[in-house]
């Protein structure tokens, strides 16, 4: 928001503040409460089978946190899932939109078709891949391999963190798709005749023409992905249970782990506490990047 | 520097938008041209009447379905538009957003692998032409509609193409920017001496810059000739209305005994005029075509022609006056003198000379008793 001109009259602006209120006032419900009372239980002692026995620990459960191999595991992992997953959707998503922006028989269909994964719940889409893709013995996958006469794989207790990284890809291509589709579709016709009368070749058209004219698109893509990336938990819960070991444990399935296996509201707050830290980063450079080419673009 | 050649040129969508059968399927139709080496040649029609689309053909950014197009005597049919040799200033710029001005112009060279050096040298050149080099390194967004259309230019400019394509670069300009650029695309023509294609919907741009102009249709050409033969010796009426502001006047006429009569107006012609129509016994009907610069306020009942009509409108546009006159069912646009001391709803007598009217089939709408010219104008062949 920038302030008003200065010769605006101080009544002029009286009731900006008070019209702004609500809405601080719902943010404030709506986000700090939740995050100071997360910050407050982070630093009690406080376990669940235990509630009688609560009180201030001040940093001891962050210094459990720290201590416990188990945390770095899963801030690993969720990093690798978050950076494959984002890599393997926004490449796959504008190859798509890049085939779908084509005019061919039965487009219609075949977007839809190739948007529905988008439209399954978390939770069946990890259902899907365990039993009907993934299964060594009935899975679809097993049965390819099988018929090629290799042995079957079985992908969840040999690839983990690949195959969770799968679903979470295939169901999250379809969003890149969509929204790479709709800003290949706002390029002018005639910036890629003008590029294509200078002399550019295919190649050449989409690195300097379509590329750049996608960059802010790709930027609220990577975005968005991010933020759901980091809090997938549901395809996670439903197939390997963050296992094998903590093979495919990450922050949020470690939090879930820690206030209802173990019961330890201290500590898990404390987790949701780095996690908050980490979305934080993430999503500092994130908005830089994207402020810097929304400003870029209102210009044009 | 190019001789172009369109042989028989012809572009049919299969499903045309809008247009239902396979009537007026062909975008264009039989288009026959060839230029002379460093001419500017002026498209010109109506929307839709298929002149961008010829012009695109040329650019290869759509494939004539048939007939041939040649450039300096190679066909150019199956070549790839980034291999012609062609640059097109396109009506909406096309300038690359992202790209600042000096890149804009070098891109094409860059993508040549020219070097650095005489790019920079050709960019700085046209820039200096075009008056455009405090702009080199701002984004097109920065910019006026104006200095857009001068980066434009600068872009085509820079590639010392073989073929100049301009699809209607002025008219996102305001009207006086229009004027402006009109002439200094022409001067810029003289200096540079490339073959130009140049398609406008507006006729004074058209008569303005045009060496010669097509005039086209439906998708067929009308008329290929130099601006002053197209003002004199319009083929048809479409050419005749289309060229010229305000718009030549049209009245249906009998024809008898060597005058031409309706309401409100008659006009004895000239012999050879006569012999035009035909049979003078017999009773016939023809369009009179008449221009509004050829009308002129009269008090005396002198021969040749005369009109008469209430005035409904009058325009002063200062150097003259325009006056439109209900002549039977017509509304006769006049061009009068500045001072006009006629009120609206006076009878106006507007007289004319004989030998400045024209003649067009009440049918074919085709000229009547025009004299083929064989060294001045081209005809296209129907």
């Amino acid at each position: 928001m920038s302030a008003p001109p200065t010769n605006a009259s101080p009544k002029r602006r009286a009731p900006t503040k008070r019209l702004m209120a609500p809405s601080v006032l719902f943010l404030l419900v709506w986000m700090i409460v939740p995050l100071a009372m997360t910050l407050y239980y982070s630093l009690q002692d406080y376990n669940l089978m235990m509630p009688d026995m609560r009180g201030f620990a001040g940093g001891l459960s962050y210094e459990l946190l720290f201590t416990d191999p188990v945390f770095w595991d899963a801030l690993l992992n969720t990093l690798l899932l978050v950076v494959t997953c984002l890599l393997i959707t926004v490449v796959a998503g504008l190859a798509l939109a890049l085939l779908f922006n084509r005019t061919f028989v039965g487009r219609g269909i075949a977007r839809t078709l190739a948007i529905s994964p988008f439209f399954v719940m978390p939770v069946v889409t990890g259902l899907i891949w365990k039993y009907m893709l993934l299964d060594p013995v009935y899975g679809l996958f097993s049965w390819v391999m099988r018929s090629m006469g290799f042995e079957p794989i079985e992908w969840l207790s040999s690839y983990p963190l690949l195959s969770v990284v799968m679903m979470i890809s295939w169901e999250w291509t379809p969003f890149a798709l969509l929204i790479l589709l709709t800003g290949l579709q706002s390029l002018p016709e005639d910036q890629l005749e003008a590029v294509r009368l200078d002399g550019a070749n295919r190649w050449q058209e989409f690195r300097h023409i379509v590329l750049p004219h996608l960059g802010q698109v790709l930027y609220v893509v990577v975005m968005l992905e991010s933020i759901f990336f980091l809090t997938s938990f549901a395809e996670i819960y439903a197939t390997t249970s963050g296992g094998p070991g903590t093979a495919t444990t990450n922050l949020p399935y470690y939090i879930y782990l820690g206030a209802f296996f173990q019961y330890d509201i201290g500590l898990s707050s404390a987790a949701a506490i780095g996690a908050v830290v980490l979305a934080n980063i993430c999503a500092i450079f994130l908005i830089r990047f994207v402020a810097g080419n929304l400003n870029a673009g209102s210009q044009r | 520097m190019a001789i172009v050649e369109l042989k028989n040129v012809a572009k049919r969508y299969d499903s045309m938008p809008g247009r239902k059968g396979n009537e007026h399927a062909n975008a264009v139709e039989d288009f026959n041209l060839i230029t002379r080496d460093g001419e500017f040649v002026v498209l010109v029609g109506p929307s839709g009447c298929g002149k961008s689309t010829t012009m695109r053909m040329i650019a290869g950014l759509e494939h004539n379905t048939a007939g041939e197009i040649r450039i300096n005597g190679q066909d150019v049919s199956a070549v790839e538009p980034r291999d012609r040799d062609i640059a097109m200033v396109f009506q909406s710029y096309a300038l690359y957003p992202h790209m600042s001005v000096y890149h804009n112009m070098a891109f094409a060279l860059e993508l040549k692998k020219t070097p650095k050096d005489e790019v920079k040298k050709r960019v700085q050149e046209a820039a200096k032409i075009l008056d455009i080099e405090y702009l080199l390194d701002r984004k097109p967004r920065a910019l006026s509609g104006g200095q857009r259309q001068r980066v434009a230019l600068g872009r085509a400019l820079v590639r010392q193409p073989q073929v100049f394509l301009m699809d209607e670069p002025l008219s996102n300009l305001d009207a006086r920017l229009r004027v402006e650029m009109r002439a200094e695309i022409t001067r810029l023509h003289r200096r540079l001496g490339v073959t130009t294609f140049y398609v406008t919907h507006d006729q004074t741009e058209a008569m303005t810059m045009g060496q010669r102009i097509v005039v086209m249709r439906d998708g067929r050409i009308q008329q290929i000739d130099t601006p002053y033969n197209l003002y004199e010796r319009p083929v048809n009426r479409f050419v005749a209305g289309f060229i010229g502001t305000p718009s030549m006047n049209f009245l249906k006429a009998d024809y008898q005994g060597g005058t031409l009569k309706g309401k409100g107006f008659s006009c004895t012609l000239n012999p050879h005029q006569q012999s035009a129509l035909g049979d003078s016994a017999q009773c016939s009907q023809c369009w009179l075509g008449i221009r509004p610069e050829h009308l002129h306020q009269t008090e005396a009942s002198t021969g040749g022609g005369r009109l008469e009509g209430a005035v409904e409108v009058i325009e002063p546009l200062g150097p003259v006056t325009m006056a439109q006159v209900r002549v039977g069912e017509t509304l006769v646009t006049a061009q009068l003198a500045a001072h006009l001391e006629v009120q609206i709803g006076d009878t106006l007598t507007l007289a004319f000379d004989p030998d400045q009217i024209h003649l067009f089939d009440i049918e074919s709408d085709r000229t009547l008793g025009l004299e083929t010219d064989p060294a001045s104008s081209v005809q296209a062949t129907a």
